[in-house]
């Protein structure tokens, strides 16, 4: 976009020149002038190379989010007693009998002296690897049903499960476990910014746009919610949750308590824009013109600065995700058989696992690789989100 | 300057009345009163409790009065220095608390001092060499610090410790001197253990911390006051060092009002990790055995740190910066 010579700061030339009378700038130029905000900022955003990399990662891992079940080999709640902590079988390329992918399998040997399960690859027995191939039933959003997954055994070789992350005390296969965590870890950190979006939006806006008393108290309390020490704060709510709620019960009040304190960034952030925006030429002739309150927030004040809103939530979520991973990491937030990042890595806890079965800890790269690249991608948003500066 | 910091400090007891009936709220919360569940507990491990006994329990903590005369109970006992007993522990929750509180603020203390004195030459650097390879390079590790919550950097440097050295990282004391009364020895075997916990602290602060150091900086670079020193033949690090790192401080320290605060209740989770004997734990078994009396004395100590890190971020702000205290005062 080589906008540099024909086009000053552009808001000012639609103001005072009427786009008829401009001289013939090109094609290029032209496409800017009536471009929609939308497109301003994926333009702007599009040059943000890294940023746009996370996007990619961030879709895939929503993917998983999504359906879980294929990404899966093994369902996420089986346990062997038999094979517990496998570590984790490495796939393998261009085997001796032309398979693409393939395994050892694993044969388990008591250790005599320490007593303890000890795996050995054994690497007569070859087991191939499949795309696209049958294994365990799921359903899809509920209604499809299918038992295609990503990958597979070929059962021809007479071995029946392989274990991509190992597995864990109770034998369950890690790298389905993690597929089904990635669900629940992921959509807590969606669910409970969107509540948080929506306290925020309501209660920024108001603060913003009515201004006075309402403001002075919406102000106070935001303050005195960031001035409390959040960590203590939620693991005392959380550890208040009854021990018998279900799994769905415990997942809306952990949104529900992070986005307690979590909405109070978003109406910041919402009360200054609505502030500025306040006394804009386009706001006021809106009001004058006989607009309804509703009608000159929603349709001419949210859309300005919607972009900002965006980006801002982008970055909310990494935090919403690292919170609800340390809670049930200590124990105090998903409960078993509940699966998240947190609950796996509860197993992960303590020296003595760790020492033995490192691969536990492997759940820890989902979240960094996910709050890394979800940061990033924010980061970028940000910065396009104002295609006019 | 003290009429600003007289006003700070008569808001403080509204904050912390406001803070006090949070954690008392916070204490009620869970089901059912502490007496019960300490007879539900005492049932399990085979001995009952008499009738009378209970009552005068119940008695004695009011349980049997409205929500509202218990508080100024609990406060009244507080404010009179009596924390209660943990029945728990069975022991005083001021016993349990006091030295704990002590090594709580050592590693907080300990822990910023590493975080500002590795964030800000970090900060310095990638301002004045801005795109060149470790302005990159710092970048990416401030992302990537970002990204990896507290206790992953615990458990993978307690994984590497013990894998490659053999050595296990957990506690603040070696054995002897876990009871051991205060000294020398002691002293010293206690930062022995302490920098790890600080530095793995460290690693989340000092990413932030670095970025908004860098970005001040840049700010500053770019004014004129600094093309005329250079004009005047000022030696470039003597101009930096004295002008705008200066200036690029005073966001720094306002970032003090909410990272200590962060840094105390944020020390908790890798407390829990490495099994430091810091008032974090603590808390956290309180919370799962339900001894909500010894919960809600920490919690309202939480609170008080906070309180207390806004307060001096704001004074060393007015200190710092004569701007600041000219328009409140």
């Amino acid at each position: 976009m080589s906008t540099a010579k024909t086009s000053p700061a552009l808001p000012q030339v639609e103001e005072a020149v009427p786009v008829v009378a401009l001289p013939d700038l090109g094609r290029e130029a032209e496409a800017i002038y009536v471009a929609p905000n939308w497109k301003l900022v994926w333009w702007r955003f599009k040059k943000h190379r890294l940023a746009l990399i996370s996007g990619v990662i961030i879709i895939f891992i929503a993917t998983i989010a999504l359906v879980p079940d294929f990404y899966s080999t093994l369902p996420p709640q089986e346990s062997d007693a038999i094979r517990s902590f496998v570590p984790p079988q490495r796939p393998r390329f261009f085997g001796p009998n032309g398979e693409f992918m393939y395994v050892y399998e694993v044969t388990g040997q008591r250790n005599p002296t320490t007593l303890m399960m000890e795996w050995v690859a054994d690497e007569a027995k070859i087991a191939p690897i499949k795309f696209f191939t049958p294994g365990y039933e799921y359903e899809i959003f509920g209604v499809i049903e299918t038992d295609i997954h990503l990958v597979g055994l070929d059962n021809s070789a007479g071995v029946q499960k392989f274990h991509l992350l190992g597995t864990d005390r109770l034998g369950r296969d890690q790298w389905s476990r993690l597929m089904a965590g990635t669900q629940v870890s992921l959509s807590i950190g969606l669910v409970s910014v969107l509540l948080s979006i929506i306290l925020g939006v309501l209660l920024g806006g108001i603060s913003g746009y009515f201004g006075g008393w309402i403001d002075m108290i919406i102000q106070r309390i935001i303050e005195l919610l960031q001035s409390l020490p959040p960590i203590p704060i939620w693991m005392a709510l959380t550890a208040a949750l009854p021990r018998n709620w279900s799994v769905e019960q415990v997942y809306f009040a952990i949104t529900i308590i992070l986005s307690l304190i979590g909405w109070t960034t978003l109406g910041r952030e919402v009360r200054g824009r609505f502030l500025s925006l306040r006394e804009e030429d386009f706001v006021v002739a809106a009001r004058l013109v006989g607009a309804s309150q509703a009608r000159v927030i929603f349709r001419h004040m949210v859309p300005t600065f919607s972009s900002h809103i965006i980006a801002a939530s982008t970055l909310a979520i990494p935090v919403m995700i690292i919170n609800e991973t340390f809670l049930s990491f200590l124990g105090l937030g998903m409960r078993p058989p509940a699966i998240s990042w947190g609950v796996l890595l509860h197993e992960a806890q303590n020296l003595q696992s760790i020492a033995l079965a490192p691969w536990l800890l492997i759940p820890g790269l989902a979240v960094i690789i996910t709050v890394l690249t979800l940061n990033i991608l924010g980061d970028g948003l940000r910065d396009a989100a104002d295609p006019y500066s | 300057m003290a009429q600003y910091i007289l006003k700070r400090l008569l808001l403080l007891p509204l904050l912390l009345f406001i803070f006090s009936v949070i954690a008392f709220a916070l204490i009620q919360a869970p089901p059912g009163d502490f007496v019960t569940s300490y007879i539900a507990e005492l049932a399990a491990s085979g001995s009952a409790m008499e009738k009378a006994q209970i009552d005068a329990l119940r008695e004695q903590y009011g349980l049997d009065r409205p929500l509202y005369i218990q508080y100024f109970k609990w406060v009244g006992k507080i404010l009179q220095g009596d924390l209660g007993v943990s029945l728990d522990w069975r022991k005083s929750n001021l016993e349990l608390i006091s030295e704990r509180l002590l090594l709580t603020l050592m590693l907080g203390g300990f822990t910023l001092v590493i975080t500002w004195s590795i964030a800000i030459p970090i900060g310095i650097y990638s301002a004045t060499r801005q795109y060149s390879f470790f302005d990159y390079f710092f970048t990416v590790f401030n992302y990537i610090g970002i990204a990896t919550p507290t206790f992953m950097t615990a458990l993978i440097l307690m994984w590497v410790a013990f894998k490659y050295f053999g050595a296990s990282v957990t506690g603040l004391f070696s054995p002897e001197y876990v009871d051991a009364a205060w000294s020398w020895a002691r002293f010293v075997d206690l930062l022995k253990h302490l920098w790890l916990p600080a530095l793995i602290l460290a690693l989340d602060g000092t990413a932030r911390l670095a970025r908004i150091m860098r970005a001040n900086l840049l700010d500053e670079l770019k004014k004129p006051y600094m093309e005329m020193a250079r004009a005047k033949g000022m030696s470039e690090w003597r101009l930096i060092l004295k002008y705008p790192v200066r200036l690029a401080f005073n966001p720094l320290v306002s970032t003090l009002g909410w990272y200590l605060p962060l840094l105390f209740s944020g020390s908790l989770i890798v407390a829990t990790v490495l099994n430091l004997p810091t008032i974090g734990p603590l808390l956290l078994r309180a919370l799962i055995v339900q001894d909500m009396f010894l919960a809600g004395v920490i919690i309202l100590i939480y609170c008080l740190l906070a309180i207390v890190g806004t307060l001096l971020s704001d004074i060393l702000l007015a200190w710092l910066d004569p701007r600041i205290r000219m328009e409140e005062a």
